[in-house]
């Protein structure tokens, strides 16, 4: 337990040197209270859970969308797809640098994109570790 | 910044210009439905599909989906009130039976606008336009759903439907 916490709190700050205050930052800084207010053992968020999220099919909302990978691809570097054949630009923040600036569009997308694979929305701690993820990649 | 601001007005007026030319070399070909210009709407119809063109569905349609956008196709496209405003202006404005009419006035036909059909690929005109296509095409992996206009008519983000 020790050494868990440890480590996210090594992710979160080897993270927080990649970007400086940023957009990005400034989101997981308020996921981050949200998640403390929700669990007062909160030890930071991990770009590991965040991927394990990512990859993870649950297959608990619409049955055509099991996994966020369903349209956004196994690999967040590359584009991702709709099922409607619309095209979606990385998630990676290395290649598109442009995302993550508009908390209501970021939220917008968690809300939608988490009920149709979770069935339902996702906790602070999971938008935070999959933000952590993509901003790490 | 001040330099390239006229050119690049220059540049849009032309091609404002030859779009009219276009659109006119074609009234009642049937090919062409001007895309979605509002900026709101491209962001919010257009991330999940195409940009559907208001000229395909008439106003009393766009006017029914966006009362029950938490509701769409299975989907929540809800937005917030400001921008839904916007959204159902536009596209009640340029509809197949309002501004849109002479582009969109033949797919229309034969639809009584008081059914607010939610689908432009149930409306009569479509469904024979695609009645050759084959029941493999749709189900190819790059095509899966009739919604995905672009798999097939490559200048649909431009508005070209032909083949
Ligand atoms: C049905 C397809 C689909 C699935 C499944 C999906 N997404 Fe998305 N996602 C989209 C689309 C479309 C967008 C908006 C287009 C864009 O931002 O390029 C988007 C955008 C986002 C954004 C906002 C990005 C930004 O720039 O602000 C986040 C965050 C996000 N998705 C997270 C997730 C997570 C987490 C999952 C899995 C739980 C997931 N998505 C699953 C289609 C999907
Ligand atoms: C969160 C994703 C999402 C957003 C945002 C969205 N849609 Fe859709 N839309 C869908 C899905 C899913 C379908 C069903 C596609 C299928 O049949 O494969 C659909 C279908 C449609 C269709 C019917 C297509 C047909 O079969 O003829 C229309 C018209 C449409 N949407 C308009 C809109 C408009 C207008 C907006 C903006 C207010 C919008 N959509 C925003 C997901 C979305
Ligand atoms: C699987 C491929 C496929 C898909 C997907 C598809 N179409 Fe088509 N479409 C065709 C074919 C083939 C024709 C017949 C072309 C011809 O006869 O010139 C056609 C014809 C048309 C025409 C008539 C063009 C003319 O010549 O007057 C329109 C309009 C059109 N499609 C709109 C759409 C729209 C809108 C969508 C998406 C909602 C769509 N199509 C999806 C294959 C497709």
């Amino acid at each position: 337990m020790k050494l868990r916490l440890a480590l996210s709190c090594i992710a979160l700050s080897s993270y927080s040197l990649l970007t400086s205050a940023g957009p990005l930052e400034q989101q997981l800084a308020a996921y981050a209270t949200e998640a403390k207010t929700a669990n007062p053992a909160f030890a930071g968020f991990s770009a590991a859970r965040g991927e394990q999220l990512h990859i993870t099919r649950f297959g608990l909302g619409k049955p055509e969308t099991p996994a966020c990978t369903t349209c956004h691809g196994n690999d967040p570097r590359t584009s991702g797809k709709t099922l409607t054949g619309k095209h979606i630009d990385p998630v990676a923040l290395s290649v598109s640098p442009g995302r993550y600036a508009d908390p209501a569009k970021v939220e917008k997308w968690f809300r939608r994109n988490c009920n149709e694979v979770l069935g339902r929305e996702c906790t602070p701690l999971e938008k935070g570790d999959w933000l952590a993820f993509v901003g790490s990649r | 910044m001040k330099f390239p601001t006229r050119p690049v007005v220059l540049g849009l007026l032309a091609l404002g210009f030859s779009a009219l030319i276009l659109s006119r070399a074609q009234a009642g070909g049937g090919h062409y439905y001007p895309p979605v210009a509002d900026s709101v709407v491209k962001e919010e119809c257009g991330s999940c599909h195409l940009a559907f063109p208001p000229s395909m569905l008439p106003a009393s349609s766009w006017k029914r989906m966006m009362g029950e956008l938490d509701k769409h196709f299975g989907d929540d496209a809800s937005v917030d009130p400001e921008a839904a405003r916007k959204i159902t202006a536009y596209l009640v404005a340029n509809a197949g039976d309002t501004g849109g009419q002479r582009y969109g006035g033949k797919l229309l036909r034969g639809v009584d606008p008081a059914t607010a059909p939610q689908r432009i690929t149930t409306l009569p005109k479509w469904v024979r336009e695609h009645r050759e296509v084959q029941d493999w095409e749709w189900r190819h992996k790059d095509v899966r759903s009739k919604a995905n206009c672009t798999a097939c008519h490559a200048d649909a983000e431009l508005g070209y439907y032909e083949d």
